[in-house]
């Protein structure tokens, strides 16, 4: 093979294939619209013809930087502060919210579409976040494997501490994962500061795994995924993995393969914040606001798999394989941001070392 | 040689990388180091012994040097057959198992991680395996699995530096000693060893560096009770901020990384004695009993190698409905609730195209450094040398984050421009380049430009007609395995990569994070696709440079 033929060999295909992308960012750089960025956690999702609709309303158009789970996130924009990488920040969740206000890094801005939203999500009264979605974390079974190893769904938090439960449990790390964080709060709420640890400890004896993130326990460890090597019947997940699993499903599925136990789910607020430092504040307020608005909100379920804030109709598939838990655990903001740290490295010590 | 035109004409090459390596590099990687031990302005030098002091530190250190010392060790000795093989054989499909050797080493270790929980998990075959013998055996989140994902990424490693020292080594020196009356092994430790030995060190100590600081397989494979030092920098710097604790890690990585360096450099060059005459080949066909090596060297890697990454693509062809396409030709299409905000298959693009980019800055760059280093000679070059070697050592985090606070200002605001992206791939990509060159710019002989020279040619002609031809496909060959590199990267890309561009190996991760058969199918059509890409680049490469892939 000559030189020339295995150089054009390497490269023709890559540059083949960059010249034919191009043709469209380079008419759009002329002036016109103003481009504002919005940074978020790498589970954001959004349709594209709804942020083309949020441009066409307004001729802002939406630059998305996605910038790892959400606690990355969030330490990212605390270290750019006053500098941000960009003019609004989404995907900040109730465990975070406190550690955020206290850097102070955003601005206040009270949108009108708030009237809409339940006021218990309202968790900042100075309005320097607003609620976008709820969701769920909560217990997912594996319906088959747990009917194959005789045992009933759990009803509970405290039924996994059962030894007829042992070895069939995966959770994450809280340490390095939000799953697995709001699982270990709502242990602390469920039973009390000074009661949590027993649990724990009760759930190490019933040989209870911890995977390092969600896709780790979800794919890895739990078994009622499908594409799944994993052999533990209940996971740590979200009350919409069930419906996620339906609508994913390769060939088309009259039921969900998991179920979800519903005494042991942890509320999670998303909130979107306007950060300090941001050139496009008036730009930024409308994005807020579409935020907020129905187009956004109806896209929400079938995108990132949350509920939306406003009332506005929910997809089939999750209205008939999904849950929205009645009374889920959720704890005082501030008291998390207090808590926090010293829980997780207390869990560390009790359930790792 | 010498004198102050020369002195600026070193000066002045070197600048290109130096600039390079501390815009995109040093800069980040200090700036948040120095966040870390000087909180508010004045130095915290407690964090040094406080953190180096603590329990945690210790095991997570601990951890760290055994497993690596471990997957090292093993690594030498389950790759020397295959050595030999690189270094001794001809045999049918030599060129593609050469090529195939390096598919693992370029792979992204998030795809990696996933085959290998498929492989060592309680369905997979290794469980099956001693289920006949009656062990159950789960060997997920053990650091057993960790050394074993490590022999698998650094096999060619190994097996490539220690086989091209092997091809240079004359096979006469051996025969003449079996003549004496030695047996095969005798002549082998006696003869051949002494001189594979500087490649063998060489080798083990570059395996170390990639063993000990090794992040996404531990991570995936190891499980949340073992930490190398990486990982815990990663988890105290995104998860909790912890910069200081995060700083003396980072300190403490890079000397251990640096004193690896050290020992790589101290290997030394292959002896010149007993160096086999260019334009033979040591090469032959396998005889009698060696036969039966060669075919039970083929069948380990196989196994070894060969066993996740089937798994693999086993994986991105087996659906719901049988064995078929499906994942391959939903690729194109972009659905609603895709974790991704463009088809897959721009990602395939995106690859293609950042790749080329970082693989041209890489050579451009890293040839650059190469001629600077070599007209540098002496202990400086040494130094020089190690610490180009300096970004495999130091945390994706670490420089990720640093990208953040130390690029946040005009005329370098690049947090978040696409030029990112090629850079930071470069950066990884520039090492090995700068390892293929040097070699081969060594081996002009000064004779050939002294002629030109004395043929009338100006300088500028002499260096374009001997040393430009001569170099032309060492140059080749790094462009091509810097283009291979960048594709697989993952580290530092996940960082910078925007959501509108990701390339293949962030929109393989984002893929796995999602719920749902579909997802996870993708993924793994786009790890295949990943694999065959890199392999093909490597196979072309192949072809026209020698087996010096990455200069080791």
């Amino acid at each position: 093979m000559t030189i020339r033929r295995a150089l054009a060999l390497l490269l023709a295909p890559a540059l083949l294939l960059a010249a034919c992308g191009d043709d469209d960012t380079a008419t759009r750089r002329d002036d016109g619209p103003v481009t504002i960025t919005l940074v978020t956690h790498d589970s954001f999702d959004v349709s594209d013809e709804v942020l083309a609709a949020f441009t066409e309303e307004t001729g802002i158009e939406v630059r998305l930087l996605p910038s790892g789970d959400a606690g990355s996130m969030v330490n990212q924009a605390i270290l750019t502060k006053g500098s941000p990488q960009g003019d609004v920040l989404f995907g900040l969740d109730n465990s975070l919210l406190s550690r955020a206000l206290e850097e102070d890094l955003f601005v206040a801005y009270e949108s009108p579409a708030l009237d809409e939203v339940d006021p218990e999500l309202i968790l900042d009264p100075e309005h320097r976040v607003t609620p976008i979605d709820t969701g769920d974390v909560c217990l997912n079974y594996d319906k088959a494997g747990l009917e194959a190893a005789g045992l009933q769904p759990p009803t509970s938090l405290a039924d996994l501490a059962d030894p007829a439960y042992a070895g069939t449990l995966v959770v994450q790390d809280p340490s390095t994962s939000s799953p697995g964080l709001a699982y270990l709060l709502a242990t602390v709420a469920e039973f009390g500061e000074d009661g949590w640890q027993d649990h724990w400890r009760a759930l190490r004896a019933n040989d209870v795994e911890v995977a390092a993130g969600w896709e780790e326990a979800y794919y890895g460890s739990f078994s009622g995924a499908a594409g799944s090597s994993g052999d533990r019947p209940i996971v740590v997940s979200y009350a919409t993995s069930p419906p996620a699993e339906v609508i994913f499903a390769e060939e088309p599925l009259d039921e969900a393969p998991t179920g979800v136990v519903e005494g042991s789910c942890y509320r999670q607020i998303e909130f979107a914040g306007i950060l300090a430092g941001t050139a496009h504040e008036d730009e930024a307020r409308q994005l807020i606001d579409f935020l907020l608005s129905p187009t956004f909100q109806a896209d929400i379920p079938l995108t990132m798999f949350v509920h939306p804030v406003i009332d506005v109709d929910l997809p089939e598939e999750f209205v008939e394989h999904g849950l929205r838990p009645e009374d889920p655990y959720l704890l005082d903001p501030d008291v998390v941001a207090e808590q926090r740290d010293e829980w997780i490295r207390e869990w560390t010590e009790i359930v790792l070392r | 040689m010498g004198g102050r035109r020369d002195r600026l004409g070193t000066a002045a090459v070197l600048a290109v990388p130096a600039a390079f390596l501390g815009v995109f590099f040093a800069v980040p990687a200090t700036t948040i180091v120095l966040t870390g031990l000087r909180p508010g302005g004045d130095w915290d030098l407690g964090a040094v012994g406080d953190v180096l002091g603590s329990a945690s530190t210790r095991r997570v250190a601990w951890f760290t040097l055994w497993q690596a010392v471990v997957s090292t060790a093993l690594t030498v000795a389950v790759a020397l057959p295959a050595a030999w093989l690189v270094g001794r054989v001809r045999f049918p499909g030599r060129s593609v198992v050469l090529a195939a050797l390096v598919v693992p080493f370029v792979l992204p270790t998030v795809v990696v991680g996933t085959a290998f929980l498929a492989v060592l998990g309680p369905d997979g075959p290794v469980a099956a395996v001693a289920g006949w013998v009656g062990v159950d055996l789960d060997l997920r989140r053990t650091a057993t699995a960790v050394i074993v994902a490590h022999v698998f990424f650094n096999y060619a490693v190994v097996a490539r530096t220690v086989g091209t020292a092997w091809l240079a080594v004359d096979p006469a020196a051996e025969e003449a000693a079996r003549t004496l009356g030695a047996d095969r092994w005798q002549a082998f430790r006696m003869v051949t060893l002494p001189r594979l030995r500087p490649a063998i060190a060489g080798a083990a100590s570059i395996v170390f560096l990639f063993t000990f600081t090794s992040f996404g397989v531990v991570k995936i494979l190891g499980g949340p009770r073992i930490a190398t030092i990486e990982v815990e920098i990663h988890r105290l710097t995104t998860q909790l901020l912890d910069l200081r604790t995060a700083a003396v890690l980072s300190l403490l990585q890079v000397a251990a990384v640096v004193a690896a360096l050290a020992l790589h450099r101290r290997a030394g060059r292959p002896q010149g004695v007993g160096r086999l005459a260019a334009g033979r080949s040591a090469l032959r066909r396998p005889r009698g009993r060696e036969r039966l090596a060669v075919g039970l060297t083929l069948a380990s890697a196989g196994l070894l190698l060969g066993g996740p990454i089937a798994t693999l693509v086993w994986r991105s062809f087996d659906t719901a409905s049988g064995p078929g396409l499906l994942h391959y030709r939903t690729l194109g299409t972009i659905g609603r609730g895709r974790a991704l905000f463009v088809p897959p298959l721009e990602a395939v693009r995106n690859s293609l195209a950042f790749g080329a980019a970082a693989a041209v800055t890489a050579l451009v760059v890293g040839g650059l450094a190469a001629v600077g280093l070599r007209r540098l000679g002496g202990r400086a070059r040494g130094l020089a040398d190690s610490t180009i070697m300096l970004p495999l050592g130091v945390s994706a985090v670490t420089v990720g984050f640093g990208f953040l606070v130390a690029l946040d200002e005009p005329p370098l605001d690049l947090r978040t421009s696409p030029v990112l992206i090629p850079a930071a791939q470069a950066v990884i990509a520039i090492p090995f380049v700068v390892r293929s060159l040097l070699p081969a710019l060594d081996a002009v002989p000064p004779r050939l430009t002294d002629a030109a020279a004395v043929l009338g040619a100006s300088p500028r002609r002499a260096w374009w007609e001997v040393q430009a031809r001569l170099l032309r496909r060492p140059a080749l060959g790094a462009l091509g395995f810097a283009y291979a590199i960048a594709l697989g990267e993952f580290g530092a890309t996940v960082f910078i990569a925007r959501a509108d561009a990701p390339t293949v190996p962030v929109a393989i991760f984002r893929s796995l994070s999602q719920p749902g058969a579909l997802n996870v199918g993708q993924a793994m059509a786009l790890s295949t696709i990943l694999l065959v890409l890199t392999a093909g680049v490597v196979l072309v490469v192949d072809r026209i440079a020698d087996a010096r892939i990455g200069g080791f």
